[in-house]
């Protein structure tokens, strides 16, 4: 047995721009165990519900992740509508999920050109992230922001999208598909990007199982959850939802996972657009939510399954609120995938589950 | 299998034109939704303050004494809540971003002369009004107390 050396991985930009921090135990080159630390951008989003009154705090929610925005912005006011029994407009309900899928695109893309960042192949970002850059004008078109939106709120959305706009989105995705599609011929044939991930951090699908792994990171591994299949909001009209799984569980797993997500999206979106009613986009809120109600709320963000947990407590400001993000249980999933690889492959491996720190720590 | 895969888009992006813009030589795009900066109709505004106590940011102060409405630029995050919640539809979200400043200051924006002398004419004729049916009702109730 070699002899063990501890190294800090992080957390001043180890492989993204996220604070992470690991104490990589290292027997030689290979990683015998790694001690994750987290705690170095909390912004305590959560107590500033006493400071904001419910129904603004919605502009603080969606300042809890720069890329999923809108999932929190929407998850937020889903938690509200549980606490205080609002009926969402349906034409609401799809808008908001065209928005919600058009972030998860973009964050998979985003998530997809780092990646290539990371294994050093720069033109291969900059293409993925020019084509990215057409879903943040979509953004732009529809709510006036490229990463916050400030269109979610509790009760509906602000701005309604005109039909004749939203079949124009569907035609700008229908040409970004073509493109799409050449980008991941790349990633997933060429030889240069199979040696850097094929076989790389394996995880079982028991492994992913016991340590409660959510979103691509777990569905790569095999497992069958995605908040989706049993949305009950206009998810629910879906013809047929199937989440998309692999058996490999390996870095090269997790980046097909995303990039055909990508594709599912634009079918989703697609498939909304055909369906979404006329109406009204927004109903009113009225009221303050009642002494000790509590509610939650379930979504599937790009990152997985994120969690929402608010209580009310008769005024206008609520008594607490909580989330928890998807990289908080991806953590122990990603200390797994780790033990046992190369120090080379760690940036890829933490990569790959695509951690979001800042809203792991709110 | 192979290399190169990337290849063909790459010489295609050679020979098109940048993906980005030349800012700022070149006009950026606004599409009707951008949001830019508040700006405010002065004489629409009934210098109520609902949009400063609303505003999540407090970037916004009403003084209705004076009739003046301040924004601070560098607090305030474009979240359009004010432009929501004013009933006098004096706010709106310009295209265009604020300008870039080196120093915090903050933009006072005052009602115009004009509407200015109405509405303290306005005011002034309500303020009589109201003292004289105070006067009246006073001497109704001296009148009462006198009869009895
Ligand atoms: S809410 Fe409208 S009318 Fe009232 S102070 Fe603000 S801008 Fe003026
Ligand atoms: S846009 Fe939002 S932050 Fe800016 S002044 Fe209006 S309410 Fe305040």
């Amino acid at each position: 047995m070699g002899q063990r050396t501890v190294i800090p991985f992080g957390p001043q930009h180890p492989v993204l721009p996220e604070p992470v921090h690991l104490d990589l135990v290292l027997e030689d080159e290979r990683v015998v165990d790694a001690i994750p630390q987290i705690g170095f951008i909390h912004r305590g989003l959560e107590k500033l519900v006493e400071k904001r009154d419910y129904q603004r705090y919605v502009y603080v929610a969606e300042r809890i992740c720069g890329i999923c925005s809108f999932g929190h912005s929407f998850g937020y006011s889903r938690a509200i509508e549980a606490l205080m029994n609002i009926e969402v407009p349906e034409r609401a309900q799809h808008l908001r999920i065209i928005w919600h899928e058009l972030s998860r695109m973009h964050s998979h893309m985003l998530w997809l050109g780092l990646a290539a960042d990371a294994f050093g192949f720069e033109s291969l970002f900059m293409h993925t992230w020019r084509l990215r850059e057409r879903i943040l004008e979509i953004f732009e078109r529809t709510a006036g922001g490229r990463v916050i939106l400030s269109v979610c709120t509790p009760g509906g959305v602000f701005s309604d999208i005109e039909n004749t706009e939203l079949r124009a989105i569907c035609d700008i995705l229908a040409t970004m598909r073509v493109e799409y599609d050449q980008i991941c011929a790349t990633f997933f044939e060429d030889s240069s990007v199979r040696s850097r991930l094929v076989g790389v951090g394996v995880l079982s699908q028991e492994t992913a199982r016991e340590f409660g792994t959510v979103g691509p990171f777990a569905r790569a591994s095999g497992l069958a959850i995605d908040g989706r299949m049993t949305d009950t909001d206009a998810y629910s009209k879906l013809v047929a939802f199937e989440p998309i799984l692999s058996n490999d569980g390996d870095c090269y797993a997790r980046c097909w996972c995303r990039a055909q997500e990508v594709r599912q999206s634009i079918d989703i979106i697609n498939e909304m657009v055909d369906k979404i009613p006329q109406g009204e986009v927004r109903a009113e809120v009225k009221g303050n939510p009642a002494e000790g109600a509590e509610a939650f709320a379930r979504m599937e963000q790009p990152r997985g399954e994120a969690f929402y947990y608010v209580k009310g407590n008769g005024t206008k400001y609520l008594e607490r609120f909580r989330v928890r993000t998807p990289t908080a249980a991806n953590i122990p999933g990603m200390v797994a995938a780790i033990r046992g690889c190369d120090l080379a492959d760690v940036p890829n491996i933490i990569l790959t589950i695509d951690p979001c720190i800042s809203c792991t720590e709110r | 299998m192979g290399e190169f895969k990337l290849g063909r888009m790459t010489l295609k992006s050679l020979f098109s034109k940048p993906a980005t813009k030349l800012y700022p030589f070149e006009e950026p795009t606004y599409y009707q939704e951008t949001k830019g900066h508040i700006v405010i109709d002065v004489d629409k505004c009934r210098y109520c303050g609902v949009c400063a106590n609303l505003c999540p940011t407090n970037a916004i102060e009403v003084d209705r004494k004076a009739y003046t409405w301040t924004i601070d630029r560098f607090r305030c995050i474009q979240c359009r809540n004010c432009v929501h919640v004013c009933t006098e539809s004096a706010l709106i979200m310009a295209n265009e971003y604020a300008e870039p400043s080196t120093e915090h200051v903050r933009e006072v924006f005052e009602i115009s002369p004009e509407e200015r002398e109405k509405r303290e004419a306005a005011a002034a004729e309500k303020a009589a009004k109201a003292a004289k049916l105070k006067e009246e009702a006073l001497a109704k109730k001296k009148a009462k107390a006198k009869e009895e």
